[in-house]
């Protein structure tokens, strides 16, 4: 029952055209900014939504096809969705909730409400089925929302940023359960997030969409050590400097030079790592073949050290002890010296 | 961060403000301190009042659930279609909220009267009259108080989350079973208070009622009906007849309260 979709759908000034194929029990992460797509996608392959032009097909069956003018409404599609913040109905017992979805479909009362309550306890809040969905919490809401996607067995599962509204210990534990059910999942999914740690954890394949577009896809592995564009190194925290290679030398489009460990040529990628970069209150002596002069221009807080983006000839951004931090009496605007190794940095092809 | 702010009202605003309230407020205090006290039980136990009490009630509720019948799909049709000329629409349908009700009366008249369109054609073919009936009577406090009901539910469904319809239509219910199923029970609370707010006003009504139904006790005298006829025979009765329709104005405003202070969400 995989899923083919190729569709076009023009929202204003942005076209959203994607291209997608996932296959039975695959999951495939859509990442990308705010305003990117996703969600056009996701109501376009929920039915919820008709493309302007393209095909959706799942398995055998075509649910758009805007040439044969096929568009099966969203409630004829075998699908399962859960919406960032759960969408329970708020005048249903959580049990009737999950149960919902088969009584549409035309089960039963109390058939009905025996799945729901099995899958209620699948999912872990097997006690919790006679409550209105505004007494749970955050996490439990979204395991049921979980529960009430997948009780019908769906063909296609449909997860749009499933985990973002929840805080981040309850993230935690819900995305490792999230992982386990997907795992059991025997359709395809597709899960809409603009959190890489969602990606990186919960998929098989990861498309990058920016503006409406896929910009990079592979493995979660390969999409965070090699990232093509700017939003996904920043994402992953790689500063991503395009150039020139020749030799153990690059030739950066923006202007200076950065010195590599490995032969190259052509047109390649530069990234670098927050944490290879040193600063400095003078020019260093001795070894470091990469020195470039620097602005800084932001310092955030990140975990244990201070992000810093550095702007200059050689836009970086450099991670450093808050201690040293204090040391350098850094200030948006202050000039700096930044350093990296050559052997840290990471070169690939365009 | 909450600034505390300069107690006391400036006087340009407290004058006017208080010469409001007792604007408002002194007319009602005046007919409950007129009030025949000693009378008011004999007076409400006479026929006429009571013929004219259920009367009002009855009719009242009958519009009620007629514009219930046919305001709420209105009302959802102005709220969730998109089909064109909605916004002339919504502009025909609150037409009777600002019309003379007497107006209504005249149009209702000339169109459902014996001569009119449709009444001269049920006249003949059905042997159906309706002017000065109580049938008129629902008829002309629909026709005043279904855009009140319209309004507010349209607001209601407006207000509500449309997402939770998508995630309905995810879970296989097609567009009529996600309305009974969802939609309409989550506007439950806007129908109600739309239903009481249009039970009011079917309840007041008096222009269009006269003008269509005219003022036959027992068939088309309502209470307002009454307290105006009473008011040149028989003032005492008057002012226990206007008694009455005063407490059930406040009792409908204390139930609107509790409507409005129950938000879905908030209701545990």
């Amino acid at each position: 029952m995989s899923l083919t979709a190729d569709v076009r759908v023009d929202r204003g000034p942005m076209t959203v055209e994607l291209d997608l194929e996932v296959a039975d029990g695959e999951v495939l992460a859509v990442l990308g900014p705010n305003g990117a797509g996703k969600s056009t996608l996701l109501r376009v392959l929920a039915g919820l939504l008709p493309p302007d032009s393209g095909r959706v097909a799942v398995g055998p069956e075509t649910w758009d096809d805007v040439l044969a003018g096929v568009h099966v409404p969203a409630h004829e599609r075998r699908l399962g969705m859960v919406f960032q913040d759960h969408l329970l109905f708020p005048h249903l017992s959580v049990t009737d909730n999950v149960a919902f979805g088969l009584r549409t479909r035309g089960l039963g009362k109390s058939a009905a409400r025996a799945a729901a309550r099995d899958w209620l306890a699948r999912v872990g809040i097997a006690e919790l089925g006679d409550r209105r969905p505004g007494r749970l919490s955050g996490g439990q809401a979204q395991r049921a929302a979980l529960a009430r996607a997948l009780v019908g067995e769906p063909a296609l599962l449909l997860l749009d940023e499933p985990l973002s509204a929840l805080d981040a210990r309850t993230r935690l534990t819900v995305r490792a359960e999230l992982r386990r059910h997907l795992g059991e999942f025997p359709g395809s999914t597709v899960l809409v997030t603009h959190d890489p740690v969602d990606a990186m954890a919960l998929a098989d394949r990861v498309v990058v969409v920016e503006e409406g577009r896929v910009v990079q896809a592979g493995t979660p592995s390969d999409v965070s050590r090699h990232p093509r564009t700017d939003y996904v190194a920043r994402l992953v925290g790689l500063a991503l400097l395009p150039g020139t290679g020749a030799g153990t030398t690059v030739r950066l489009d923006g202007g200076g030079r950065v010195a590599v460990a490995e032969e190259t040529a052509g047109p390649v990628f530069v990234a670098v790592r927050p944490e290879s970069v040193a600063l400095w209150p003078a020019r260093p002596e001795g070894s470091p073949r990469n020195v470039w002069p620097a602005r800084l221009v932001s310092a955030t807080p990140h975990g244990s050290t201070v992000r810093c983006e550095l702007d200059g000839e050689v836009p970086l951004v450099a991670d450093v002890t808050a201690t040293a931090f204090a040391e350098l009496g850094l200030a948006p605007g202050t000039p700096v010296w930044a350093s990296v190794k050559a052997s840290d940095v990471a070169v690939y092809a365009r | 961060m909450r600034r505390t702010r300069e107690p006391g009202v400036p006087v340009p605003l407290l004058v006017p403000a208080v010469l409001a309230v007792a604007f408002l407020v002194l007319p009602l205090a005046g007919l409950v301190l007129r009030a025949p006290w000693g009378e008011l039980g004999p007076q409400l136990a006479g026929p006429a009042v009571g013929q004219a009490l259920r009367l009002s009630l009855v009719s009242a509720s009958a519009a009620t659930a007629l514009s219930l019948v046919l305001g709420v799909p209105l009302a959802w049709v102005l709220a969730r279609s998109r089909a064109r000329g909605r916004s002339v629409l919504r502009a025909l349908v609150t037409v009777p909220l600002v019309l003379p009700p007497v107006v209504g009366g005249v149009a209702l008249f000339l169109v459902l009267g014996r001569q009119g369109i449709v009444g001269r054609w049920l006249d003949q073919a059905l042997d159906v009259t309706i002017p000065f009936t109580t049938t008129a009577v629902v008829i002309a406090e629909t026709f005043v108080a279904m855009p009140f009901l319209v309004i507010s539910v349209e607001g209601a469904l407006r207000a509500a989350d449309a997402r939770f319809e998508d995630a309905a239509a995810t879970l296989g219910a097609d567009r009529w079973t996600t309305f009974r199923r969802v939609t309409l029970p989550m506007v439950a609370p806007g129908i109600a208070a739309g239903a009481v707010l249009c039970w009011a006003r079917a309840l007041g009504e008096f222009g269009a009622t006269i003008t269509f139904a005219g003022n036959f006790p027992g068939t088309t005298q309502t209470m307002p009906l009454a307290v105006y006829l009473a008011l040149q025979q028989d003032p005492d009765a008057a002012i226990v007849l206007s008694l009455v329709l005063l407490a059930v104005s406040v009792a409908t405003l204390l139930l609107l309260r509790d409507r409005w202070l129950s938000r879905p969400g908030a209701a545990a």
